[in-house]
């Protein structure tokens, strides 16, 4: 019973960590800057320009 | 002379062969526009990265240095359909938008904190009345304190600052309360684990702090997006002047570029960008934005010309100047000073109710403290009970109890069309009983309107019309705008100071000064009847008519005012223009109180008398010669048309040509300081609920988490309340 905590409690703090750098990378990067457009680029009907992709 | 345009003061070189410009674009609302633009600007060779953003309505682009001249990008837009101009972040937009981010680093931090605590927590809550063993709890205790630690000391930063800050000049706000709970729950919580205890409050702490950091969030971002908006309609207005960059040479730049002592010219109906001094050429000037005064001056060398002065006849040579000591533009920057320092710093709401919560929480924890160790418990349980009281005292929803209201209804004002400067003008609008206007450019459109543009025949008013569009005369665009005009007539010839002149079927039309077209007579009649209009008379053969063409009142300002009175709110007008002009647009809103020739010291002294009185005023204007009556106010408010100074001074921007927000804001601020008071009793009434059970030392971490995600909840969709109803008055 103790053992599997030894693997488990580890294994959620890193995948919690690992989501928690994922949402500051994403901030860095800039994904936060233009929510509405984002909004409506991932319903767009067309392919996004080469440049537009480039940046996000 | 061809002017040429200069956009390079807005360009920024990125190293690496690459130059970046960012415009703000209007009329961008769809994913249509967007992708619209960006594939109109990458289309242009050498352009590598076009680039919309929705929410602030602008266009970032890059492209290969020295390739392309940035109006390239202006006229594409043009073609596109899009009205652009470059943009110059203001160092305030650049300091929020760092904070706004800051503040989603804490949030983030603080929530994963809360979530992974809370995971170890709730095993602890179950194992607690089941059969955890001590060394297990323990483990997970100091595996919480490991992750809370940290997280906190990161993610609580905002709040500690604040409150040091607040501590240091010897003033409490609702971050000390905040700080003080926090820091002693991680404090007894990492005793507690160290003395093998049942009960830790780290995901408390914590939940508290994701909460808050929420509430800060929304705040802070409704203020970005209000000022991302102001500063597009500021970049919007594209203002330019024409300056002298050789003997005979001009370029178009923008103001940002200017410095004192350059030259620049000021074409007639140009208005001025700058201010400064004539050096040559006569001409009128409308310095209404100034001063009120709606009737021109003249102007000749050594006039001063400020920003906002419109020039109507002959071409200027300005030269620009810094403010000068002893000038008008002086005086009013003396009077804003002094307006600005001595308006008492109001107390927002939610300070005010945390002078009142502190002490009482303090004291109950305290009490509680002394009364258990007066009862005979341990000091070491009297100390955890007392503190487990500030914990769950703690303005968990206090804190978001204003926060949420300002956000909703910030977001119904702007969608009303007006913008927020500041975020307690929303408190301080709701208590306002006494409007003060200001007339010109305020109460009246700030552009001319024809006003007997139904007793002339169409046919002519719309040639009329035409005819206008050659001239630049302030009143011969009222007529060209009145008439709907869109085509300009071929081969007109303008008589310097008379006015424009052409053939049309071989017939003579001229269009100016009454003499020029020989219709003295009628223009006097109309003069007569209206000495406030300006007439500017039209001649065709032998049919002469003559336009009287004067300043109009906002088309709603009647039943604006109405509904005003009738909510019980005072209103007088304060006016820098002459008694005439001033009494008709009261008589015609039916406004008793009212003042001429009021100059800018007047409406300070005014502003002041009515202070002293007890009256909360809220002063509406757009003139230089306003602003410092802003600055006095209780609350100010702008329409977008007004000066710089006056928009920077005032609490609230509107936009538009209707009343109708200054009615709409001050409704919704109404409901908002209801739902606001309201929010802080239902944190109040928690309170009493939860506090006897602290005291009781019944309050388990399990509890203190229930009842603060419950509390935080209520306010939150009390607050969504404000947008109900949102367009009703009172």
């Amino acid at each position: 019973m103790m053992e599997v905590l030894v693997y488990l409690v580890p294994l959620a703090l890193t995948l919690g960590l690992i989501g928690l750098m994922g949402f500051l990378w994403s901030l860095r990067n800039g994904q936060y800057d233009d929510l509405e457009g984002a909004g409506w680029r991932a319903i767009a009907d067309d392919e996004p320009t080469p440049e537009a992709q480039a940046d996000g | 002379m061809q002017a040429t345009r200069d956009f390079s003061h807005y360009v920024r070189h990125l190293g690496s062969g690459l130059s970046h410009i960012d415009l703000a674009v209007e009329g961008v609302s769809c994913a249509g526009c967007m992708s619209k633009i960006e594939r109109g600007l990458s289309a242009l060779p050498d352009v590598t990265l076009a680039r919309v953003n929705l929410t602030d309505r602008r266009v970032a682009l890059e492209w290969k240095e020295g390739t392309l001249d940035p109006a390239r990008f202006i006229d594409r837009l043009a073609e596109l359909g899009y009205k652009a101009y470059p943009f110059e972040p203001v160092r305030a937009e650049a300091v929020e938008t760092e904070q706004a981010s800051f503040l989603l680093r804490c949030l983030g931090v603080a929530a994963f904190g809360a979530m992974n605590v809370m995971m170890l927590s709730i095993p602890v809550w179950s194992g607690n009345v089941s059969d955890m063993i001590p060394e297990q709890r323990d483990f997970f205790h100091w595996l919480s304190a490991l992750i809370a630690l940290p997280a906190v000391a990161y993610s609580g930063q905002p709040f500690f600052r604040s409150a040091f800050r607040a501590l240091r000049a010897r003033r409490t706000n609702m971050d000390v309360p905040i700080s003080i709970g926090i820091v002693l729950a991680l404090a007894m919580s990492v005793m507690e684990t160290v003395h093998h205890a049942e009960h830790a409050y780290f995901d408390a702490a914590l939940m508290l702090l994701a909460f808050l950091l929420a509430g800060r969030y929304l705040d802070q971002s409704m203020r970005r997006k209000t000022r991302a908006v102001a500063g597009n309609l500021a970049a919007l207005k594209g203002e330019t002047a024409t300056k002298f960059v050789g003997a005979d040479e001009i370029s178009v730049v923008p103001i940002a570029a200017v410095q004192a002592g350059d030259i620049v010219l000021l074409r007639p109906g140009e208005r001025s960008a700058v201010d400064g001094s004539v050096i040559e050429g006569q001409s009128e000037i409308d310095q209404s934005l100034i001063t009120g005064e709606t009737l021109p001056a003249k102007a000749g060398p050594g006039t001063a010309v400020y920003a906002g002065t419109l020039n109507l006849s002959g071409a200027l040579r300005v030269r620009v100047a810094a403010a000068a000591e002893g000038t008008l533009l002086a005086e009013i920057t003396r009077l804003l000073d002094n307006a600005v320092q001595a308006r008492s710093r109001y107390v927002q709401l939610a300070d005010r109710a945390s002078r009142l919560y502190a002490p009482v929480v303090h004291a109950a924890a305290l009490l509680t403290m002394l009364g258990w160790a007066a009862y005979g418990a341990t000091w070491h349980d009297a100390i955890v009970t007392a503190i487990s009281v500030l914990i769950i005292t703690c303005p968990c929803a206090l804190g978001l109890a204003i926060p949420a209201v300002q956000t909703v209804v910030s977001g119904g004002m702007f969608r009303s069309g007006v913008l927020l400067n500041s975020g307690d003008a929303i408190e301080r609008l709701a208590v306002v009983d006494r409007i003060v206007f200001d007339k010109t450019g305020t109460l009246t459109l700030p552009e001319l309107d024809v006003t007997n543009a139904a007793s002339v025949p169409p046919a002519v008013f719309e040639l009329a019309g035409r005819l206008a569009l050659a001239s630049h005369h302030p009143v011969a665009s009222a007529v060209a705008r009145a008439a709907g005009a869109r085509t300009p007539l071929a081969g007109i010839e303008e008589v310097a100071g008379q006015g424009v002149r052409g053939f049309v079927n071989g017939q003579e039309v001229r269009l100016g000064r009454p003499s020029f077209c020989g219709a003295d007579q009628i223009a006097n009649e109309i003069l007569c009847r209206d000495p406030e209009a300006s007439v500017v008379a039209f001649r065709h053969g032998e049919t002469r008519h003559v336009f009287a063409v004067r300043q109009r009142l906002r088309p709603d300002a009647t039943g604006a005012i109405a509904v005003l009175l009738k909510a019980g709110v005072e209103i007088e007008i304060l006016s820098g223009d002459r008694e005439p002009a001033v009494r008709h647009a009261a008589e015609s809103l039916g406004i008793r109180e009212w003042r001429a020739g009021v100059t800018p010291a007047e409406k300070i002294a005014r502003i002041d008398e009515l202070k002293r009185r007890g009256v909360k005023a809220l002063m509406v204007g757009d003139g230089m010669n306003d602003a410092p009556a802003l600055a006095a106010a209780h609350v100010s408010m702008s329409p977008v048309s007004a000066t710089h100074l006056s928009q920077a001074t005032a609490d609230l921007v509107f936009l538009g040509d209707r009343l109708a927000p200054v009615v709409a804001a001050i409704g919704l601020s109404r409901k908002a300081l209801r739902l606001m008071r309201q929010n802080l009793w239902l944190a109040a009434g928690y309170n009493l609920l939860a506090v006897p059970l602290a005291i009781a030392g019944l309050a388990t971490p399990l509890v203190a988490a229930a009842a603060m995600s419950g509390s935080s909840v209520l306010v939150i969709l009390n607050a969504l309340r404000a947008h109900r109803g949102a367009r009703e008055f009172g």
